[in-house]
């Protein structure tokens, strides 16, 4: 083996797994085990994810009703006369563009870079605006088409539980802004960033929940 | 303008509702214009509302829940004396407000009682048992807070304007739809859970982030205090639960405000769906209220024997066990619903599993005691009555959980008494217990023992009163929720729980005489050491009341029981080792108006949501953004103690310390 490997071995120079809090040996790793609290950013980070999965347990109770509501027609509409793909995967392929972007954000924000910073997160939230135009569209039509929420209670799941996501965009849109805002006027402080390591979780997990959406309400919707 | 709100909303022509909320609205406005005119305002705003403390927020968490506790057992006593007097009769209360009533109790019971007395006592207990300075998000801890008092406004609006929902506490619907509930009961019901539901489901983020990611240095998994397993396990509950009611009342919302029809009898809704999904949620709850009661009686009894947990890792793996197996028993809350045999059959077997682990931490509750030197303090003595009581109230569930039999006894009073017995038993009896227990550590005085013991031996007596005749009510065929009865065998039962009732009065009365009391003899109850019990986890390792910081210098923890072991070490070593430490500065979070500020405007939004006063509503919403964008902008989060002032606030404590831990190693010599 040579020295640098050896070296390399020794003192694991990007502590990984255990790369927070500075300094510590394996042993003393912060945030698990006995090495103390972690760091700031660790349990800003975790606290995060935590509030996440409960919020995707929130959408498995709409998933869940909308699986057992989704063949009560009521004699109305159903997914297939309803659904058009073509418009879905619209929306999907411009979701998953601004989840890139978000990305390129982060990378920017790792750089301090305050332009590039602001360009990927203003192209992310005209991405974003752009989905919720999408949908919102979407919307009218069907409730032109007398296919509104109160028709079926298929419909009734399908409207809140594409809708919760909506919802979720919508909030995200204005966190966005807000975030904008703040790297602006407040720079690249560590609070900021520690925020915009939620936003840019949050963004994703949007992603991830309109993918199932996308699969088990779209795709198989226009199945039946 | 005011969207569904009228003068007609209050109701005029009902002398009990509008008397008993005439007085409580004089004894707010009372202690309100006190508080103002002996200028208190400033220091209750700096140090309490806009507190971010966690020591501060637990007891404010306390408060309101012995509040709402009061509120709810006057809702118990008006039951059970209709019950007594509405024999072939109409009894006082007309059927509409009987419906509010018993409705009102359990919501406020459950909601504004129970949880916020369990929060209230992790808040306080936990990070001074991990031995850290705060819980992971001090402000959202505040804003959680604020938003559970919040809810409790709504719920306590309703009794003056508009109505409460005549439903039940868990609004099933049909009924709870707008068609058979055309009133703003339910509203109320609703809009007061959901934003109270969101202050908890933060409180269930900020602790599993506090214990799993925040503990002192030294402090493994399997060296934490059972209180902190237990609240973690709890709290992993709360952040897969809640999401869940959220959701389900979010959809019950938009069946009857936007005419959707998830649950409704036409367009193809379900109603049992909702039945479903409300205890996804509903049953995790019962063990998100009990599971912190098992940890405080673990520590109490720990404590109270002189012994360590005997069982500790098994008591670990018992309480994850239940954790885990609490999400697979919810059917049995219905299985009247026909979900066939082999469904009930196996949500059977799954419900009385989990009697299991109870037992294994009800053997492992009796190893500790046995051959330990007993002292029989009050909370000890919660501790005994609650291990009988639950032992009867879990056998009584096991019963339940036998589908045939839960056929016979579904929705009778049997039921109900299975469940007062367990919550009452477990949940009540632990906060009676943590609350005498971790008094001192908070106010730096005891609670007196006598007027203590007797609102102990009252409210055992009285709750045993109440509730077997309830029991034998339930077999004999009597159902929940009866606003008057004609079977004349049920009529002698009746009385009996009636006259517990009272008994339970004076138990009340003795615990209100027991704080005044004890604040009266104060200096004579005075806690000098901060370790009145002998305590073995860290809150003992710390003045009473502890510092702002809780420690001068965080602790690096070598055994399972912290400060016992500290306490051992410093005996052996004749309490000469201990040298003056190194203190550092030490950075604490700001206070923050944002939390009240936040729950002003959810009271507001909620309340407007609940009378259709649509402006109102987006006003509010907008404000909330507002205070979020507000809060988000400020630079100063942090401020600093230097370490001279740090050291001049720890270094009388620890003079005192070492005095009586000299006093104590020279009692050990002479033993």
């Amino acid at each position: 083996m040579s020295t640098a490997a050896t070296h390399f071995r020794q003192t694991d120079p990007y502590k990984l797994g255990h790369g927070h809090g500075g300094g510590y040996s394996h042993r003393y790793a912060t945030g698990h085990g006995e090495g103390g609290p972690a760091s700031k950013r660790v349990v800003v980070g975790y606290g995060f994810w935590i509030f996440l999965l409960s919020d995707i347990i929130m959408f498995s109770a709409f998933f869940a009703a909308y699986a057992v509501l989704s063949r009560e027609f009521a004699g109305g509409p159903t997914g297939r006369e309803l659904f058009d793909l073509r418009g879905t995967a619209l929306q999907t392929a411009v979701l998953l563009a601004s989840s890139f972007t978000c990305g390129m954000a982060t990378l920017a924000v790792e750089q301090r870079n305050q332009k590039w910073t602001q360009i990927a997160l203003l192209i992310t939230g005209l991405l974003g605006a752009t989905f919720l135009l999408l949908e919102v569209r979407e919307f009218t039509e069907l409730v032109e088409r007398g296919a509104g929420p109160t028709r079926s209670a298929f419909l009734s799941s399908f409207f809140a539980l594409v809708g919760c996501h909506g919802i979720h965009v919508t909030v995200g849109l204005l966190w966005l802004g807000t975030m904008m805002a703040q790297f602006l006027a407040k720079g690249f402080r560590e609070n900021i960033r520690h925020r915009y390591l939620c936003f840019s979780l949050f963004w994703h997990t949007l992603d991830i929940i309109w993918v199932a959406l996308f699969s088990l309400v779209y795709l198989v919707g226009s199945l039946q | 303008m005011l969207g569904k709100l009228t003068w007609n909303a209050i109701p005029w022509d009902q002398p009990i509702p509008l008397i008993s909320a005439a007085v409580v609205g004089l004894a707010l406005i009372g202690v309100l214009a006190w508080v103002v005119i002996k200028g208190h305002l400033p220091y209750l705003w700096r140090e309490w509302i806009t507190s971010v403390d966690h020591k501060r927020i637990g007891v404010m968490y306390i408060t309101l829940a012995l509040l709402m506790l009061f509120r709810g057992f006057i809702d118990a006593v008006m039951m059970r004396s209709q019950q007594a007097v509405a024999f072939q009769a109409a009894g006082y209360l007309p059927p509409e407000h009987y419906n509010q009533i018993f409705s009102a109790h359990g919501t406020i019971m459950i909601f504004f009682a129970a949880m916020p007395l369990v929060i209230g006592l992790m808040n306080f207990v936990v990070p001074l048992q991990l031995g850290i300075r705060d819980v992971a998000f001090p402000t959202l801890n505040s804003v959680s807070f604020w938003l559970t008092a919040t809810g409790a406004a709504l719920v306590n609006i309703s009794l003056v304007v508009g109505e409460f929902a005549r439903t039940g506490w868990l609004a099933y619907p049909p009924l709870s739809e707008l068609q058979y509930s055309p009133g703003v009961g339910v509203d109320y019901y609703l809009w007061a859970l959901q934003i109270s539901g969101i202050g908890t489901l933060i409180t269930g983020v900020n602790f599993v982030t506090t214990i799993l990611k925040t503990r002192a240095r030294g402090m493994s998994y399997l060296r934490m205090p059972m209180f902190c397993w237990t609240s973690l396990a709890s709290n992993l509950l709360i952040v897969a639960a809640f999401p869940v009611l959220t959701a389900t009342l979010a959809m019950l919302l938009l069946d009857r405000y936007v005419g959707f029809h998830f649950f409704t009898n036409e367009a193809g809704g379900n109603m049992m769906m909702f039945v479903n999904l409300i205890w996804v949620w509903g049953h995790p709850e019962v063990y998100i209220l009990v599971l912190p009661a098992f940890g405080v009686f673990s520590e109490v009894i720990s404590t109270f024997s002189g012994k360590p947990l005997f069982g500790y890792r098994s008591m670990v793996a018992a309480t994850l066990f239940i954790c885990l197996v609490s999400f697979l028993v919810w059917l049995h809350h219905f299985f009247t619903m026909g979900a066939g045999a082999n469904v009930n059959t196996a949500f059977g077997i799954a419900t009385t599993v989990i009697a299991v682990g109870t037992g294994v931490k009800i053997y492992n509750w009796l190893f500790t005691m046995y051959g330990g030197r007993i002292r029989f303090a009050t909370p000890m003595l919660w501790s005994v009555a609650f291990i009988v009581t639950f032992v009867i109230g879990g056998m009584t569930g096991v019963l339940l959980a036998v589908p045939p039999a839960d056929f016979q006894l579904h929705n009778s009073l049997f039921l109900v008494a299975h469940f007062h017995n367990v919550i009452i038993g477990a949940v009540l009896f632990a906060a009676f217990a943590g609350l005498t227990y971790w008094f001192p550590k908070a106010f730096g005085f005891r609670l007196h023992e006598g007027w203590g013991k007797a609102a102990f031996w009252l409210s055992v007596a009285g709750f045993y009163v109440v509730f077997m005749p309830l029991y034998l009510a339930g077999l004999m065929g009597m159902t929940r929720r009866l606003q008057h009865y004609v079977v004349p065998e049920w009529r002698p039962l009746m009385l009996i729980a009636a006259a517990g009732i009272v008994i339970m009065c004076a138990a009340l009365a003795c615990q209100i005489i027991q704080i005044v009391v004890s604040i009266r003899r104060r200096e004579e109850l005075r806690d000098e050491t901060g370790d009145p019990w002998d305590g073995r986890s860290l809150e003992w390792a710390t003045p009473s009341p502890p510092p702002v910081f809780n420690f001068a210098v965080l602790p690096n923890v070598q055994d399972q029981d912290a400060y016992w072991g500290i306490k051992q070490r410093a005996a052996e070593s004749q309490g000469t080792a201990s040298e003056p430490p190194e203190y550092r500065p030490i950075e604490l979070p700001r206070n923050s108006a944002t939390g009240f500020v936040t729950a002003f405007f959810a009271t507001v939004t909620g309340f407007a949501l609940i009378w259709h006063i649509w402006w109102l509503a987006i006003l509010g919403l907008v404000a909330a953004y507002a205070v979020f964008v507000k809060f988000a902008w400020r630079d100063a989060e942090h401020y600093e103690i230097p370490a001279e002032e740090v050291e001049r606030i720890d270094r009388p404590y620890r003079e005192k310390l070492e005095g009586a831990l000299g006093i104590q190693n020279s009692l050990r010599s002479l033993l």
